[in-house]
């Protein structure tokens, strides 16, 4: 699906690198942006130097409490991020400043290369950043369409327009190939795992979500409902939306990520293109912080965090 | 990889989705429509039919009893009996569809009903429509009240409504001595429209003219949605079961205005038309079922009842929504209290409103709504009013007492929420 040997290419610097530093992954970030997002050619086009996403030395501290320190994470559109880290990492916390839940104590979040504030979940929205988070937030009452646009039904003197949702909720699960679901009209209670996270993902892809967070995605998946979501991962790439996956499945992460990018402890040891990990290196840095693994580049804690000691 | 390969289990899944969407919007035959439809009820997901097949059978063993039941005077009757429970189910849909409860309805509705015969009190009554808003606005406003607490205090409704209701009862003793003073506590109903709601009939011409209005109206509506649906490429139900639908509306309708139109009186007295009371009910039937289907507002009550937490996340104001529910509860209350007010031709402190509730409670669980919020329709609350209705009238005109109706009505009560928590489970196994 990825062009691994493009991405080789790619310094393994995003997490180390001082922020206002656009020359040195910018040349090599355009390799894959031509293959991946060449079906969104308008921002790739505007904005080709700088990630859709980047964050620039963000902290956040839960009074005594250090939740991230110094995170910096480039997040480019058209590819898949996998965040991965034990347990207490810090994972939730990055994705919850990312969606606007919380706003960060340090450093800066950069949309397109535009400095901006996340204050509440609806700015992060507003500027196309969409989560969804592991219980789906899906009314199972309610049927697919009346899901996909609730709290935004279009309505024609006060009535539902359910022609028109029921429309564009059968294109966007056409574009996304979601193939299994035979009417859209089915309550979302009757889905399977797998379905029920396509109709959340087609949700935020029906929203125009740029950036789509998926918080564990296949946790609670068996082995073809998984697929299915992974598949749905790659479509979404395929449209040229930014994906930042959070799992604890390293199988998932070898099959779908284009990059990697690990945090142990609040502070994001790793972050690089794929082909610089295997599983072995993931485990390690996730636990350890560091890998002897690492093919060329030599993992490092991330910048001036090391002062913790 | 590739997910042009149906995973193994999308047999399956099509099989489970035959069981679970509604044959409307996935059937493209009557034969594959029956079979769909007929495959969702063993599934439990039977929508109407097991309280019209419930209905039915009491009406079947009534008639066995007495020879008098399914008489033109008995029915219209009974009509007139269930006006009030049937329409105060569907005042307590609204907060059921939320998971919620309103508990005070039952007097706030007597409130209103007062306020509205005070104002037509002779010598100098106001315009009765004036009246008629007052009293709407009582049960409306207290509604408001309840639903402000509940959802600023985060209280349980269950608690907040039977403190309104025993709040509502003493407001009701202390007004009703105020409008009425020395009358033992019973207000007259003096203004004659009002009391032609349950006590008058249509003329047998007019009777005749409403309910073709109504089918051809309905069809047309249900025509041109499925018309439009197809314009758009959109599945919609096969014309054939479409036309059934009208016919079976117009069959109802022929069979309400036959009985109606029937002569009832005894000796030379001739009493016949269709009571004014089946328009009312008819039209707040229509029109919240449209409030529910068809609007924001509806969507947005089946999505709290459901899943609260994704409806707060898809934006919606969970406040407003819910203190408007409630406030439409009051407000149809309050034309309950217009139609008890009618058939007794008074309102009296001796109003059973918490017993009233309950029976609404009732009607709407039997008509399948859901304790747990998410799932009811309006529809469901009228024919559940109508076997607990059937259930008053027929045990009367056996010469029973009290004693049986209570407990009749308890196990069809019980039945219902067996039926409806049995269905939830067998759901939530597949």
């Amino acid at each position: 699906m990825t062009n691994p040997s493009a991405d080789d290419a790619r310094p393994a610097t995003a997490g180390r690198a001082p922020a206002p530093d656009p020359g040195q992954p910018g040349p090599a970030r355009q390799d894959p942006a031509e293959t991946a997002v060449a079906r969104a050619p308008a921002t790739a086009a505007v904005n080709g130097d700088e990630p859709l996403l980047r964050l620039v030395g963000v902290g956040k501290n839960f009074g005594p409490v250090r939740a991230l320190t110094d995170i910096n994470l480039d997040v480019p559109q058209g590819q898949v991020t996998a965040l991965v880290g034990d347990n207490g990492a810090g994972k939730s916390t990055l994705i919850k400043t990312i969606a606007g839940i919380w706003t960060q104590d340090a450093g800066e979040i950069l949309w397109e290369g535009k400095p901006v504030r996340l204050h509440s979940p609806k700015d992060a929205s507003a500027l196309g950043i969409a989560t969804v988070y592991q219980d789906l937030a899906l009314a199972d009452n309610l049927d697919i369409v009346q899901n996909m646009f609730l709290g935004r039904e279009p309505v024609r003197h006060w009535v539902l327009d359910e022609t028109t949702m029921e429309k564009d909720a059968k294109r966007t699960l056409a574009d996304l190939s979601v193939v299994t679901v035979r009417s859209v009209r089915q309550p979302v209670g009757s889905l399977s795992g797998g379905q029920r996270q396509a109709v959340a993902v087609a949700r935020a892809v029906l929203r125009q979500a740029r950036l789509v967070i998926l918080d564990e995605p296949t946790a609670a998946l068996g082995v073809t409902q998984t697929r299915v979501v992974l598949d749905l991962i790659r479509r979404l790439k395929d449209q040229g939306i930014a994906v930042i996956v959070i799992s604890h499945n390293l199988n998932d992460v070898m099959t779908v990520a284009d990059r990697v990018a690990v945090l142990r402890l609040g502070q994001m040891v790793s972050v690089g293109p794929l082909s610089q990990y295997d599983a072995q290196s993931i485990v390690d840095l996730m636990t350890t912080g560091t890998s002897k693994r690492l093919a060329g580049v030599p993992a490092e804690p991330s910048s001036g965090s090391s002062s913790e000691h | 990889m590739s997910t042009d390969v149906e995973p193994p289990g999308a047999d399956e899944v099509a099989a489970q989705t035959a069981a679970t969407a509604a044959p409307e919007v996935i059937a493209d035959s009557f034969g594959e429509y029956v079979k769909i439809w007929w495959t969702r009820v063993r599934s439990g997901e039977s929508g109407a039919l097991p309280v019209i097949l419930g209905l039915v059978v009491i009406v079947v063993y009534f008639q066995a009893r007495s020879s008098l039941f399914l008489s033109a005077g008995n029915l219209v009757n009974l009509i007139e009996q269930a006006a009030w429970i049937v329409t105060l189910g569907m005042a307590e849909v609204f907060v059921l569809l939320l998971g919620e409860i309103d508990l005070s309805i039952g007097y706030t509705s007597a409130i209103g009903a007062v306020f509205t015969c005070w104002l037509l009190v002779p010598p100098d009554p106001a315009p009765w429509p004036l009246a008629v808003l007052v009293g709407l606005a009582f049960p409306a406003v207290f509604g408001l009240i309840e639903g402000v607490i509940i959802t600023w205090l985060r209280l349980p409704s269950f608690v907040v409504t039977l403190a309104g209701q025993l709040a509502a009862l003493g407001l009701l003793l202390s007004i009703i001595n105020t409008a009425a003073p020395g009358s033992g506590g019973t207000i007259r109903l003096y203004n004659n429209v009002l009391n032609d709601i349950e006590n008058g009939a249509m003329s047998p011409l007019t009777g005749w003219i409403v309910t073709a209005a109504a089918v051809v109206l309905g069809g047309a509506l249900m025509l041109t949605r499925d018309s439009r649906r197809r314009a758009g490429g959109l599945a919609a139900p096969p014309p054939s079961v479409t036309w059934l639908k009208v016919a079976a509306m117009a069959v109802a309708g022929v069979v309400v205005v036959l009985i109606g139109n029937t002569n009832r009186g005894v000796g030379f007295v001739v009493v016949q038309g269709v009571p004014w009371v089946i328009l009312v009910v008819l039209v707040v039937l229509v029109g919240w079922s449209f409030l529910l289907g068809r609007t924001r507002f509806g969507r947005y009550v089946y999505a709290i009842g459901g899943n609260a937490e994704a409806a707060r996340r898809a934006g919606i104001n969970l406040s407003r929504i819910r203190i408007l529910a409630f406030v439409l509860a009051g407000l149809t209350a309050g034309i309950v209290g217009i139609i008890y007010a009618s058939q007794l031709g008074s309102v009296s402190s001796n109003v059973p409103g918490g017993q009233n509730v309950l029976y609404a409670v009732a009607a709407a669980v039997i008509g399948g709504t859901s304790l747990f919020g998410g799932r009811g329709k309006m529809l469901g609350a009228v024919l559940g009013g109508l076997i607990v209705a059937v259930i008053y009238n027929g045990l009367q005109l056996l010469g029973l007492g009290a004693s049986p109706q209570y407990i009749w009505t308890a196990v069809v009560l019980l039945a219902a929420v067996t039926i409806d928590t049995v269905a939830r489970r067998s759901q939530a196994r597949t």
